[in-house]
């Protein structure tokens, strides 16, 4: 093999495993879309939330300790104790689970009907508050998230490709993990959607609201379970984005990543957010290979967008979207 | 009592269809323009000018813009901030490539090339609708930051990649740079504002603003009763832009004077605009106007309220505008979904009717 195409390869891989992070936040949009038809633009920043809630628990930090110091004028900081990393994570599904029911109950609720432009933007208000409470709760300060996962150049891989090839595929063990919890995640997602009696619902409410409703379904229910569901698909991207760079504020923005993965995959298909994810991961980082340095570098801010664009022009549903009908 | 049709007799058709048909409303709107162009000039000083007058000002062109595109032709745009920064960028090559020509020109012009771009990436709205446009138009945003960021010859070349405005005068008045006074950059910001919003006003109740909204309630429909959904669009783009750019050439120009592109056009200026709109009024023009006045007030007020009377650090005064910013627009979201512009006109038809509502 040439050097060129044994690069090629492993920027493909690359992008491959940036793809299935892609994807990761891209599931947890498909997800409250197709129960409720609303376009989650709070997603990016649930995972920022998620992931500074998970720091803040493992660190015994007090929550709320800036704002109870300015008010109080005291100087409290932590309690004193670090939690464990799984129960850290459990105590966090725990806030997002509170989290789900109040946006039902304050937000949600309240819009049923709506236009889906006024949910969307009730979502961009919901981001700002979130963003604001993770804030005001943790402190903005970038933190590192360790929950033990492995992280650092693959070892085995080096050494192997070096061995064929005579040159080392740079594989980060993080994208390995991150890979392998996203099939095991997309697996449980799928079997818990057709197997189970709540995943039953949800598909019920995905497909006719009004029909649900007449045999018996509790949409608010329904609704709090999904926005859960989303939030532990935000829970498990925050740890893995924060694990790969940090938890900080650029975090939330990994949804507007997830945007152009969704268009590609269509947003009401599973397989759609998997297979747009690898094809945006891979696009942009081959784009960036091949082409980047010719125009200065740092395509891939906008290369996923316009691929998507140019893509939508000739398959507006996107790959495995509904077919749009229109009426009058 | 005052605010009443009664006794308002029109003779013509001219009077009839004017903007202001009630005799309050009328005067009103004249005694703002009076305090406006007459009045602040003499008063205002580089604090008010900087804080709140002309953010206000820029931000309400910009709103205009947006408005159009999102509020009338119900084309989703999440790039305003992308096509600022063409408007701004365009409007620094003209300055420093005819440096005696006047800035008013310099402005519209670079209004002008703002239009023709947005045309550019309006084109896939034809194809494109609803959430898929607004994220369509990421492309524009990211693209557009992109291509300012890293073509040199947009930027002059100079070595920090940031576009400072050099001094221009219109009438032999400083209007650009650090020894602009704060009154000429005012009345000029003022000057442009009204006019968008006189253009703009006229525009949406005439022939394309009905084409405009016709798109927008049902384009399908639309196309049946024979507007032409291409020049439809089109149009709404290319004026949407037009104002926008024109918005964009004035932040950089007069207000902030030197522009880093990702920091002063960033994603973030896409969503504050969309939010002027949104808590505005989509739809009106009054809308863009309360919407700019709201969002630039808030963080000010907030910012007077819990940094310098309560004490609180600033991180958390920060932290807190977020939180209220959030609230306020799921607040406005469940309250009233049509904005300020709403509640101005449900105050107007109780006004009509006070003290004696039977």
């Amino acid at each position: 093999m040439s050097d060129q195409l044994i690069y090629a390869t492993e920027v493909i891989l690359n992008g491959l495993m940036a793809g299935v992070l892609y994807a990761l936040v891209a599931l947890g949009f498909v997800l409250i879309y197709k129960a409720s038809g609303i376009f989650n633009y709070a997603q990016g920043v649930m995972a920022l939330f998620a992931a500074m809630t998970l720091v803040g628990i493992m660190n015994g930090q007090v929550p709320f300790a800036h704002l109870i110091n300015a008010i109080f004028g005291a100087h409290i900081t932590h309690f004193g104790w670090n939690v464990p990393a799984l129960l850290a994570i459990l105590m966090t599904m725990a806030v997002m689970v509170l989290m789900a029911w109040c946006v039902q109950h304050f937000v949600m609720r309240h819009l049923v009907g709506q236009e889906p432009i006024i949910l969307f933007m009730a979502t961009i208000g919901l981001a700002y508050f979130l963003e604001g409470v993770a804030d005001l709760m943790w402190g903005s300060e970038i933190k590192t998230l360790d929950v033990g996962l492995p992280q650092g150049l693959n070892v085995w891989i080096d050494d192997t490709t070096y061995g064929i090839f005579g040159y080392g595929f740079f594989i980060d063990n993080l994208d390995i993990v991150a890979t392998v919890i996203a099939a095991i995640l997309v697996a449980a997602l799928v079997a818990f959607s057709q197997y189970t009696k709540q995943g039953r619902a949800m598909r019920a409410v995905a497909d006719d609201h009004q029909a649900a409703l007449s045999v018996g379904i509790s949409l608010s229910f329904i609704w709090v379970l999904v926005w859960s569901v989303a939030g532990f698909v935000a829970l498990v991207a925050g740890i893995m984005w924060g694990t790969k760079s940090g938890v900080q504020f650029s975090l939330s923005l990994i949804a507007l990543k997830a945007l152009p993965v969704l268009m590609l995959g269509g947003f009401t298909s599973i397989p759609g957010a998997i297979v747009g994810g690898l094809i945006i991961g891979v696009g942009e980082k081959l784009f960036e290979f091949a082409i980047g340095p010719l125009v200065g570098g740092a395509t891939e801010n906008w290369f996923a967008y316009v691929l998507a664009l140019i893509f939508l022009v000739f398959r507006p549903q996107g790959l495995f979207g509904e077919k749009i009908i229109e009426r009058v | 009592m005052f605010y009443r049709e009664a006794g308002d007799f029109k003779t013509s058709y001219v009077a009839d269809n004017q903007t202001f048909p009630i005799k309050f409303d009328r005067y009103r709107y004249y005694a703002v323009l009076v305090v406006a162009f007459g009045i602040i000039p003499f008063v205002i000083n580089d604090y008010w000018a900087n804080a709140l007058l002309l953010p206000f000002l820029i931000y309400a062109i910009a709103a205009i813009g947006l408005n159009i595109l999102v509020g009338y032709c119900g084309q989703v745009s999440l790039g305003t901030g992308g096509f600022m920064a063409v408007g701004a960028y365009a409007c620094y090559k003209l300055m420093t490539a005819f440096p005696e020509v006047s800035m008013f020109i310099h402005v519209i012009l670079a209004g002008g090339i703002t239009a023709a771009v947005g045309v550019l990436f309006g084109l896939p709205s034809l194809r494109i609708k609803g959430f898929y446009l607004a994220v369509a138009t990421l492309a524009a945003q990211f693209f557009l930051v992109w291509l300012f960021n890293r073509v040199p010859w947009f930027y002059n070349y100079s070595a920090s990649g940031q576009i400072n405005a050099p001094e221009r005068d219109v009438f032999g008045i400083i209007i650009t740079g650090p020894n602009a006074p704060a009154w000429a950059t005012y009345l000029f910001c003022l000057i442009f504002l009204t006019a968008c919003a006189v253009i703009a006003r006229n525009l949406t109740r005439g022939t394309m603003g009905r084409t405009w909204m016709a798109i927008r309630d049902m384009d399908i429909a639309a196309e049946i009763i024979g507007v032409n959904p291409l020049k439809a669009k089109m149009t709404a783009f290319a004026v949407s832009s037009f104002f926008v750019g024109i918005s964009g050439a004035l932040f950089f120009a007069l207000y902030l004077g030197a522009v880093e592109v990702g920091e002063a056009f960033g994603i973030q200026k896409s969503f504050l605009v969309l939010f002027m709109v949104i808590i505005g009024g989509l739809g009106s023009i009054f809308g863009s106007f309360a919407g700019a006045a709201f969002l630039v007030l808030l963080p000010v007020v907030l910012k007077v309220v819990g940094a310098d009377m309560l004490g609180w650090p600033t991180d958390i005064v920060a932290h807190l505008q977020l939180v209220i910013v959030g609230a306020l627009i799921i607040t406005f979201l469940i309250m009233e979904p049509h904005g300020l512009a709403q509640l101005w006109r449900v105050a107007k038809e109780k006004l009509r009717l006070w003290p004696f509502p039977h």
